[in-house]
C-alpha cells in the first residue's frame, strides 16, 4: 500500500468527484437527451459505466455507453519496439449530432486524447465533444483542456499517478509514486503499465 | 506475449503458438475497424509497402492491398508482365532497386518455394510470405484459424480435415503447422497419387478414401483441385476426381452435427465441391474473405513496428 500522504483520492472521494462531474455534465447539456459517453480502455471504460449509472440514477436516462481503445491512433507506434497490444473499440451507436463526453482517467500529455479525437470523428461528427478526467496532472504537451476534472494534482514529469478501480484492482484509490516515471526510449520497449501515466 | 518473435512471416511451421494466438486476438480490432463507416485508421500511416506479385491472384493481392490502404499504409504493385522482369532483370536486382527507393514492407507471392527467405538475406524489409511455391501461404491459414476460432471458441480438440492435392498445397501445409501448433487434430484426405512422399512426416490422419476421412469431422476445409498443376497426369480425369473425392450434400452426415465447410477458393464448383454444399448455412467461405482482410492488417500492423537492428 502506498504511504498515507501520497493518497490523492480514496473511495469515497472518488464517489463524490464522480458525481459532482455527473451533475456538472447534466447541468451543461440540459440533461441527458443528447448524450453518449465514450471511455478509454481501460480505466476510463469504467468510470465511463459509473458515470452512465449515476445519470440513470438522477435523471433515470439510459445513456449509451461505447469503450474506445487508441491503440491504432497512437503517434509513437512506430518509435517502439513492439507493437502495444490493441484491444477492441465497441461503439455501437451513431454519434453523429450527439454530445460525446469522451472519458478518462488521467488527463497528462494530451496525446491519448488527441488521438481520440481522431477516432471519434472517423465515427461521425458530433455536435460537441466534452472532455471527463478524474485526475488532471498537467504537463500538457498539445492544446488540450479537460471540461470536467475530478481533481487537479501538480505534479513533476517523473512522477506516476496510479489508479486503481474496484471493477479490476479491486479496490478504488488514486495514489501517486513520485520520481518513478515512465521511461520510453528507444532502447527499452514501453511496457503496459497498467493505469499509471 | 508483448509482440511477435520474427520481424518477418515466412510461414507457420515454426510460429510458435503464443504468436499464433497473438494474431488472432488482435484481428478482433480490426475486424471492427472493416465494419465502421469509415474504414480507415491511420495507423500505418508513413509506411510504404511493395506488393510484389510474381504469380497471378486475385483475391490475396486485392485483400492484401485493401488491408494496407485501410492502415493508412502508402502501396505500390508491383506485377511481372508490366516490369523490367521482362528485359530480364534478376529478382535480387528488382528489389534491392525498389528498396533504394525507401519501402518498408514486401508482401511477396512466387511460384518457388523460398523466395520470401531469399528476400530476408537480401533487403531490410518486413517480409509477409503471400503464397511461394507448393511451400506455404500463412495468411490464408491464418484467417482460416481465425474462422474456425471465431465459429468454436477453441481450436484444440477439433478435427479438421483438410482434401485436395495435398502434394502441391501451400494451403494445406500452412495449415497442418498451424493447426498442430493450436492442438487441433488433423486428416488429411486426396488421392494417393497426389499425397507427397514424405506425407507421415505431417503428424496427420491420411486417408484417400473420402468417406473415412470425414468420419467425425468438424471442419472441412477443401482445396481447389489446381487444374494447371495437373498436366503430369496424377489422376486420370477431372470427373474421376469429383467421382472420388468431390465433397457432395450426401457426405455431410458423416460430419458432426455443428459442422463447417471452408474452402479458399477459387471454387471449381461442381469439381471439388458441389454447389449445394457451397453454399449452404453451414458454409463460411465468404467470411473466410472478410477475415482474411482483417488477418492481414493484424499482421501488417504486429509486423511493421519491428526495425531491422532490433531483429530476431
Amino acid at each position: 500500500m502506498p504511504a498515507r500522504n501520497d493518497v490523492i483520492l480514496d473511495e469515497k472521494k472518488i464517489s463524490r468527484a464522480l458525481t459532482r462531474i455527473t451533475h456538472e455534465i447534466l447541468e451543461h447539456n440540459s440533461g441527458a437527451e443528447s448524450l453518449v459517453i465514450i471511455g478509454i480502455i481501460t480505466r476510463g471504460a469504467h468510470l465511463a459505466k459509473r458515470i452512465a449509472a449515476k445519470i440513470k440514477e438522477i435523471e433515470g436516462v439510459e445513456v449509451p455507453v461505447g469503450l474506445m481503445d487508441i491503440g491504432l491512433y497512437r503517434d509513437d507506434v512506430h518509435s517502439m519496439l513492439d507493437q502495444p497490444v490493441v484491444q477492441r473499440t465497441e461503439i455501437l451507436f451513431g454519434v453523429r449530432d450527439r454530445n460525446v463526453i469522451l472519458i478518462d482517467d488521467v488527463l497528462f500529455t494530451g496525446r491519448t486524447i488527441r488521438a481520440a479525437l481522431d477516432q471519434i470523428i472517423d465515427f461521425g461528427r458530433p455536435r460537441t465533444i466534452q472532455l471527463a478526467a478524474l485526475v488532471d496532472r498537467g504537463h500538457r504537451e498539445l492544446p488540450i483542456k479537460a471540461d470536467y476534472v475530478g481533481v487537479n494534482i501538480p505534479t513533476a514529469r517523473d512522477d506516476q499517478i496510479v489508479l486503481h478501480v474496484k471493477e479490476k484492482e479491486g479496490d478504488d484509490i488514486v495514489f501517486i509514486e513520485r520520481g518513478k516515471g515512465r521511461t520510453v526510449t528507444k532502447k527499452s520497449p514501453a511496457k503496459k503499465k497498467g493505469g499509471k501515466k | 506475449m508483448n509482440g511477435l518473435q520474427s520481424r518477418h512471416l515466412l510461414g507457420l511451421e515454426n510460429t510458435p503458438a503464443e504468436d499464433i494466438q497473438l494474431i488472432l486476438n488482435t484481428v478482433d480490432s480490426f475486424r471492427e475497424v472493416i465494419d465502421r463507416r469509415i474504414k480507415r485508421v491511420p495507423t500505418l500511416r508513413g509506411i510504404t509497402v511493395l506488393n510484389l506479385f510474381y504469380e497471378p491472384s486475385t483475391r490475396t493481392r486485392i485483400s492484401f492491398e485493401l488491408a494496407e490502404k485501410r492502415l493508412s499504409a502508402d502501396t505500390i504493385n508491383f506485377s511481372t508482365s508490366t516490369s523490367s522482369v521482362k528485359k530480364g532483370e534478376s529478382l535480387r536486382d528488382t528489389v534491392q532497386n525498389i528498396e533504394a527507393m525507401k519501402i518498408d514492407m514486401v508482401v511477396v507471392r512466387h511460384s518457388s518455394p523460398g523466395v520470401p527467405y531469399f528476400l530476408t538475406q537480401c533487403m531490410k524489409s518486413n517480409i509477409i510470405n503471400a503464397g511461394d511455391g507448393a511451400h506455404e501461404h500463412p495468411t490464408q491459414a491464418l484467417l482460416d484459424m481465425y474462422t474456425i476460432w471465431k465459429k468454436y471458441g477453441r481450436l484444440d480438440g477439433l478435427r479438421v480435415v483438410l482434401i485436395g492435392d495435398v502434394m502441391h498445397s501451400r494451403v494445406i501445409r500452412s495449415n497442418i503447422w498451424c493447426l498442430k501448433t493450436m492442438g487441433a487434430s488433423v486428416a488429411l484426405g486426396g488421392p494417393s497419387t497426389l499425397m507427397p512422399k514424405e506425407v507421415e512426416r505431417f503428424g496427420c490422419d491420411v486417408y484417400t478414401d473420402i468417406d473415412k476421412a470425414l468420419d467425425g469431422a468438424d471442419v472441412v476445409n477443401v482445396m481447389r483441385i489446381q487444374l494447371e498443376r495437373q498436366q503430369l497426369g496424377m489422376f486420370p480425369s477431372q470427373r474421376e476426381y469429383t467421382n472420388l473425392f468431390g465433397v457432395n450434400s450426401g457426405h455431410m452426415k458423416l460430419l458432426n452435427k455443428n459442422y463447417t465447410i471452408m474452402h479458399p477458393g477459387p471454387m471449381n464448383r461442381g469439381v471439388e465441391i458441389t454447389s449445394k454444399v457451397a453454399d449452404s448455412n453451414k458454409s463460411v467461405i465468404l467470411e473466410q474473405v472478410t477475415n482474411g482482410q482483417a488477418v492481414r492488417m493484424a499482421v501488417l500492423y504486429l509486423l511493421s513496428g519491428r526495425k531491422e537492428e532490433e531483429g530476431e
